[in-house]
């Protein structure tokens, strides 16, 4: 064992703090009755299977995925609805940019209707919008898009629910251990408070950290508004001790 | 009073993946033609070491329903046990093995499938050799935050019994609920029950 220079590696992730993210039994939110464990999770300490992940290349991305206004349109077409750029850092738990990081969203149209088989909603497709896009974040961290504003939508849990605006995030980090799935909402939409999936956030700061500001500085006059929502993965302890047993 | 951890931040909470998760992750499924395909569909890029195994399943809810708007993922490392991830320092895993597989489960049935390749072991990080396994993470509808587990094999039983993770498990009679089981020649099947008596073990990693 030597505790002498060496450089510092990566430790294990720092716990998922439950106290703070949703529960999975969420009776308001009817469907996670169902489809949430009731045994109490089993913990260990994060090992190599978490604390690796797979790598995604910048040259996956093409040039329009981050460009839900016009991934899916036709040429010399764009999607209809208030042209806005969603931008901001993926950062972990310690403050650090996420390089690298794996960024995929998808979203209703400003009618508020998903492209999907099984969409119910009466407002109309639009023929130029998808609603799915993706990126990968820079060396700091960043990433930035160009969409749509989405449309609130009504789904079947209350007699009268409705989905405040909302973009659906998926990122990918440098663990598997950092796998996460959220939504973003839109600064001022009154139906933030109504909504029962919000409603499982624990507390006002958990739905202020889900809720992306407007941001003038970023706006393109005469072109698009601009919100910014930055995004915390778990982060990972540096640890600079070789005080581990190894080989037993 | 005492200095602030300011610095710090906090994991940005999780929201379900919604009915939905399949535009955002795999929309040429749902019929989005888009990327030029989804992502993780293929495992392999080229011939593979070690055995080629394919694994089924499905998932259910408490009411013994499957699912079909899920989306599973999961991860693992190579016959050797290396993981082909940027944080590799073992040794040189094989170029044409992903190690990754997401799979949207068919549209009828919600059964998902994996074609993969049997994994090696790695070690825990106290330096036991944990069994054979992969790793796997379930989203969907009505699951506020993804859920963790994995999948070990039922024909590694002298493997099993020494792994760290299987033996801190206070419950042993729910161990088989962490086993794919045995189908056919390298056919093995894993369904996942998100409540009841055959609860699937989850896992706070
Ligand atoms: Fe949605």
């Amino acid at each position: 064992m030597s505790l002498v220079n060496l450089p510092p590696k990566p430790g294990g992730f720092i716990p998922r703090d439950r106290t703070w993210q949703p529960d999975g039994l969420t009776p308001t939110y009817k469907t996670s009755v169902r489809r949430s464990p009731q045994a109490p999770l089993l913990s260990f300490p994060s090992t190599l299977s978490e604390e690796t992940s797979p790598v995604f290349g910048h040259h996956l991305i093409g040039p329009l995925d981050n460009d839900l206004i016009l991934n899916y349109a036709q040429p010399g077409q764009s999607a209809i609805g208030p042209r806005i750029i969603v931008h901001g850092r993926v950062l972990d738990e310690l403050g650090r940019g996420v390089a690298g990081a794996l960024v995929e969203f998808w979203q209703a149209n400003a009618g508020g209707r998903y492209r999907h088989k099984k969409e119910s909603y009466q407002a109309a497709l639009d023929p130029n919008f998808g609603g799915c896009g993706r990126t990968i974040t820079g060396a700091d961290g960043s990433y930035e898009f160009r969409t749509i504003q989405p449309g609130p939508y009504p789904w079947p849990n209350g007699m009268n629910d409705w989905r405040p605006a909302h973009i659906h995030f998926s990122l990918f980090g440098h663990g598997f251990a950092q796998r996460l799935i959220t939504q973003m909402y839109f600064e001022g939409d009154p139906l933030i408070k109504r909504c029962p999936i919000v409603g499982v956030l624990k507390s006002q700061e958990a739905v202020d950290a889900l809720t992306a500001p407007l941001d003038m500085h970023q706006s393109v006059p005469m072109d698009c508004l601009a919100y910014k929502f930055d995004m915390v993965l778990r982060g990972q302890r540096q640890t600079y001790f070789e005080n581990r047993k190894e080989g037993l | 009073m005492v200095q602030k951890l300011h610095d710090y931040l906090r994991e940005s909470p999780s929201q379900t993946a919604g009915p939905y998760v399949h535009i955002g992750c795999t929309p040429n499924f749902t019929g989005i033609d888009i990327y030029g395909g989804d992502l993780g569909t293929s495992m392999k890029t080229g011939p593979v070491q070690g055995t080629e195994i394919t694994i089924k399943g499905t998932v259910f809810d408490g009411m013994g329903a499957p699912l079909r708007d899920a989306m599973i993922e999961i991860w693992q490392p190579d016959a050797a046990g290396l993981f082909p991830s940027a944080n590799e320092t073992r040794g040189t895993p094989d170029p044409n093995f992903t190690g990754w597989g997401r799979s949207p489960g068919d549209m009828e049935t919600g059964e998902f499938t994996f074609d993969t390749v049997k994994p090696g072991a790695v070690p825990y990080p106290d330096g036991r050799m944990q069994a054979p396994h992969i790793t796997a993470w379930i989203v969907a509808r009505g699951i506020n935050i993804g859920l963790h587990t994995r999948i070990y094999f039922d024909d590694e039983q002298v493997a099993n019994a020494a792994d760290p993770v299987l033996s801190r498990i206070e419950h042993q009679n729910r161990v088989p609920t962490l086993l794919a089981k045995k189908e056919a020649a390298g056919l093995y099947r894993f369904d996942i029950h998100l409540q009841g008596p055959a609860e699937t073990i989850f896992f706070d990693i």
